[in-house]
C-alpha cells in the first residue's frame, strides 16, 4: 500500500507539473506585420529557413516516398540548404499522429511544411488555420484555403498511357496484370490511362486488375502480382509503393511496368519502363518562393511539359518499335493533340463512359469510378 | 565426466515465480535495468555515429521539452493508460484479454455513429451519448469471449485476438462503404467530425486526459477495496476457491470483461472524438497491444500504469523527434525502442521469476 501511494504521488506530481507548465507559458505570438491574409508572406533569410515534410512511407522505399525524397534532396542541393534545414518525418499515419508530426515541424521552426499523402489533407487544413504564418503544401488532394494551404499533384496518367503502349506491344498472352492499391479515382483513372495506352496499340489485350487495399505492404503486393501471373499475365503493371510486383514478374521470367521511379535496377530482366515523378522542380520552386516571400496559395498540377511526370528510359526488354510508338504519342501529348481521356470511351460494362468529342477535365478524372472496356476486375 | 547430470525425462530447467521480492532489491534491479537498457541503446546509437547522451537528451526534450511537445506526449498517454487499466482488470482475473485493441475500435465505431449522424444534438448530450455507447459497445464486445469462456471454457486468448481483426475490418468496410466521406472524391475515408462532436481541449489536449486521470484512482479503488475487486482477485487465484466461497465464477468473469471492454471502448471514443476527430482504421493502432506490456510492467497496479504509460509515450514521442532532428531513420528509432524495452522486460522477468537448473540428485 505504501509503495502504491508513492507511485500515485509521483504520477500526480508529474501530471500537475504538466498542468502548471501549460499555464505558465504563453503561446508564441505571431511576428508583428506578418499577417498573411492581408500582406502575403515575408521573405525568409535563407539561413533561417526550415523546410518540413511528412512522409507516408520510408524515404528508401524505392517508390512514392522515395520519389519525393529525391526531389527534396535535389531541392536542398540546388538551393544550398544545410542538412538540418530540411526536416523529414517518415511513416506518418493518416490519423492524429499526422497532427503530432505537423506540430513537431511547427515547433522546429519550419516556415513551409509539405505532406505526401492524401489522408493528411484535412489535418493540414486544420493546422493551416491554426498557424496562418506557416505555409502548408499538400500533395495529391484538392483543397486550398486561399491563404497558406495549397495542393500539388501531376498528370501522371499521361505517363501511364505511354507505359501502356510499351506493355501493349510487348505482351504475347494478351493478358496484362495491374496491381492497384484501392479502387479509388486515383488508382482507377491510372489503370484506365494505362489500359487506353495498351488499347491504342493492341486492341486484343486485356488488363486484369486486382486491388490490395493498401499502399504499402511488400508481401501483399508481391502475392497479388503472383495471383495475376498465375492467371496467365506476362506483364505486371502497378500502382503501389514498392518494387515487389516487379520482382514477382522477374522471378517468373516475364515483364513489368514500374511506377514512381525507374525500377530498372530492381528487376533488370523484367523492367520495360515506368511512369515516374520528378518533384525537384516543384520543391525547388516553392521553397525559393518562400525565401523570396512571393509564395501564393495556388494549386499546382504539373505535366510532362513541366517535367513533373515522365516515362523512365525504355530498357532493352521492350518490343521492337516501342521507342517510335512512345515517342510519337509523347510528342502529340506535349503538343496538346493527344488527350488520354478523349471520347469515345466505353466502360467495362458496355456503357459509354465518355461521349465522342468530349475530353474529361481534371474534376471528372478525380472522381472516376468506372473501369475502361478492356479491364477485367479480379 | 560431468559433475551433474539431469535426471532422464526432466527438463533442463524450470521457471519459478518469486512471490515477494524485497523493495530495495526491486528498486536496485529496476534502476540497473534502465541503465543497462540505455547503455545497450547507446551502443547502438554510437554504431550509427551519434552521441548517445545527446540523443537521449533530445528524446526527453522532444517529449517533455515544451508545452507543445508535452501536449503531444499526453495525447499518446491517454489511450495507453485507459487500455492498460482495461487489461489490468482482466489480467488480475487471469483472463488474458488481448482484445482491447478490438474493443477500443468497436467503442470508437459506436461513438462515431452519433458523431456522424446525430451531430446536431446539443454538445453535452452528444458527447455523453458517444461516451456511453462506446462503453456499452466495447463492453458487449468484451462480453462475447467472456461468455464463451464461462459457458464452454474456450480459450479467451485466441478469441479476443481474433475479435480484434473483425473490428478492424469492420472499420475498413465502413470507410469504403456506407460511411465513406462523400466530400473526399472517392478516396476511402470517413468524414471529419463536426466541431460539435469533438471533445473540448482543456490545456491544449483533448478532454480524455482528465478521464484517464480519473480512471486511474477509480480502477485502483475498485480492485483494492470493493467486493467485486476482491472477487476478481479470488477468481484469478483459483476458480475452485471462488466457487467454494460461493462466488459465481461465470458472473465475475462476464462482469469484469464488460468493464474491461467498456474502458477500452471509451478509450476508442476519446481517440476518435478527441485526437483523430474522425474514425480511421488506425484508431487503435496497436495501443491495445502496447497496453499489455504497460500493464505487465506495472504489475497490474493502476498507479504504476500511469507512470509506465508516460515512459512509453516518452519513447514513442522522443523516438519520433530524434528521427527527424538527427536523421535517424524511422526503423532505427524503432530498433532503439526495441532494445530499451528488451532490457527492461528482461530484468523485470528475472525480478519476478527464478530459473532453476535441474541437477542430478537434487
Amino acid at each position: 500500500m505504501k509503495k502504491m501511494s508513492k507511485w500515485l504521488i509521483l504520477a500526480l506530481v508529474l501530471v500537475s507539473a504538466l498542468v502548471f507548465s501549460g499555464c505558465n507559458q504563453p503561446a508564441p505570438a505571431p511576428a508583428p506585420g506578418s499577417d498573411p491574409e492581408t500582406e502575403g508572406f515575408q521573405p525568409v533569410a535563407k539561413e533561417d529557413l526550415k523546410v518540413g515534410i511528412i512522409y507516408i512511407g520510408s524515404a528508401t522505399d524505392k517508390g512514392w516516398t522515395y520519389s519525393h525524397d529525391q526531389g527534396m534532396l535535389a531541392m536542398q542541393e540546388s538551393l544550398g540548404l544545410e542538412e538540418n534545414q530540411v526536416i523529414k518525418k517518415e511513416f506518418i499515419d493518416e490519423d492524429s499522429s499526422c497532427e503530432t508530426a505537423l506540430r513537431e515541424l511547427v515547433e522546429a521552426g519550419c516556415q513551409v511544411i509539405f505532406g505526401n499523402s492524401w489522408g493528411y489533407m484535412d489535418y493540414m487544413e486544420e493546422m493551416a488555420e491554426e498557424y496562418p504564418e506557416i505555409i502548408f503544401s499538400h500533395c495529391s488532394g484538392y483543397k486550398n484555403n486561399g491563404i497558406n494551404f495549397n495542393n500539388y499533384f501531376g498528370a501522371i496518367n499521361d505517363a501511364r498511357y505511354l507505359s501502356g503502349i510499351a506493355a501493349g506491344l510487348k505482351t504475347e498472352t494478351n493478358k496484362i496484370g495491374y496491381v492497384g492499391a484501392y479502387k479509388n479515382p486515383e488508382v482507377i483513372s491510372g489503370a484506365n490511362a494505362f489500359a487506353l495506352g495498351v488499347a491504342s496499340v493492341n486492341p486484343d489485350a486485356e488488363i486484369l486488375f486486382t486491388e490490395t487495399q493498401t499502399w504499402f505492404d511488400p508481401d501483399l503486393e508481391k502475392s497479388a502480382a503472383i495471383s495475376l501471373l498465375d492467371k496467365g499475365c506476362d506483364i505486371i503493371a502497378q500502382h503501389q509503393d514498392t518494387t515487389m510486383p516487379q520482382i514477382a514478374a522477374q522471378e517468373r521470367g516475364v515483364f513489368s511496368v514500374g511506377y514512381h521511379v525507374d525500377m530498372a535496377e530492381d528487376a533488370p530482366q523484367a523492367h520495360l519502363t515506368a511512369p515516374v515523378w520528378d518533384w525537384t522542380g516543384y520543391y525547388t520552386d516553392t521553397v525559393e518562393k518562400v525565401i523570396e516571400g512571393t509564395w501564393e496559395p495556388i494549386n499546382y498540377f504539373g505535366d510532362m511539359a513541366d517535367g513533373l511526370v515522365d516515362l523512365s528510359p525504355l530498357t532493352e526488354n521492350v518490343a521492337e518499335g516501342t521507342e517510335e510508338a512512345v515517342k510519337a504519342a509523347k510528342d502529340q501529348m506535349v503538343a496538346g493533340e493527344l488527350k488520354v481521356f478523349a471520347g469515345p470511351i466505353l466502360d467495362n460494362e458496355g456503357n459509354v463512359a465518355v461521349e465522342e468529342g468530349l475530353v474529361l477535365d481534371r474534376e471528372d478524372v478525380d472522381s472516376m469510378m468506372w473501369f475502361a472496356f478492356n479491364i477485367l476486375v479480379q | 565426466m560431468l559433475k551433474s547430470r539431469r535426471i532422464k525425462g526432466e527438463p533442463l530447467f524450470k521457471i519459478q515465480r518469486i512471490e515477494e521480492e524485497s523493495p530495495t532489491k526491486s528498486f536496485i534491479v529496476r534502476v540497473l535495468a534502465v541503465l543497462a537498457a540505455l547503455t545497450a541503446g547507446g551502443f547502438f546509437l554510437s554504431l550509427l555515429g551519434h552521441n548517445p547522451l545527446v540523443i537521449y537528451q533530445a528524446m526527453f526534450k522532444g517529449s517533455f521539452g515544451s508545452v507543445m511537445s508535452t501536449q503531444g506526449t499526453v495525447k499518446i498517454v491517454v489511450p495507453l493508460v485507459i487500455n492498460a487499466l482495461a487489461v489490468s482488470l482482466a489480467f488480475k482475473m487471469r483472463f488474458w484479454n488481448i482484445g482491447t485493441e478490438g474493443q477500443m475500435i468497436v467503442g470508437a465505431i459506436a461513438a462515431s455513429y452519433f458523431a456522424l449522424f446525430k451531430g446536431n444534438w446539443p454538445h453535452f448530450l452528444l458527447i455523453s451519448t458517444m461516451a456511453l455507447v462506446s462503453i456499452i459497445a466495447g463492453g458487449l464486445y468484451g462480453l462475447i469471449p467472456a461468455y464463451f469462456k464461462a459457458r464452454f471454457s474456450t480459450n479467451e486468448t485466441l478469441l479476443t485476438l481474433m475479435a480484434n481483426y473483425i473490428a478492424l475490418y469492420a472499420v475498413q468496410y465502413l470507410k469504403e462503404g456506407p460511411w465513406k466521406d462523400p466530400g473526399a472524391k472517392g478516396f476511402p475515408q470517413i468524414a471529419r467530425f463536426a466541431q460539435n462532436a469533438r471533445l473540448s481541449m482543456p490545456l491544449g489536449v483533448h478532454f480524455g486526459w482528465i478521464i484517464a486521470l480519473l480512471a486511474v484512482p477509480l480502477v485502483y479503488i475498485y480492485l483494492r477495496y470493493s467486493k467485486q475487486g476482491y472477487e476478481i482477485a479470488v477468481v484469478g487465484e483459483s476458480e475452485k476457491t471462488a466457487t467454494y466461497a460461493g462466488m459465481s465464477v461465470p458472473k465475475v468473469i462476464m462482469r469484469t470483461m464488460f468493464l474491461s471492454g467498456g474502458l477500452a471502448g471509451l478509450a476508442g471514443m476519446l481517440q476518435a472524438s478527441g485526437a483523430d476527430r474522425t474514425l480511421t482504421d488506425t484508431v487503435a493502432g496497436g495501443v491495445g497491444f502496447t497496453a499489455i506490456i504497460v500493464a505487465w510492467l506495472a504489475n497490474l497496479n493502476p498507479a504504476a500504469v500511469l507512470l509506465v504509460s508516460f515512459l512509453f509515450a516518452l519513447l514513442e514521442k522522443g523516438g519520433g523527434y530524434i528521427q527527424s532532428m538527427f536523421k535517424i531513420s524511422a526503423s532505427a528509432a524503432d530498433v532503439l525502442q526495441g532494445i530499451i524495452l528488451f532490457f527492461v522486460l528482461a530484468f523485470e522477468f528475472f525480478l519476478r521469476y527464478r530459473i532453476i537448473i535441474n541437477k542430478k540428485g537434487d
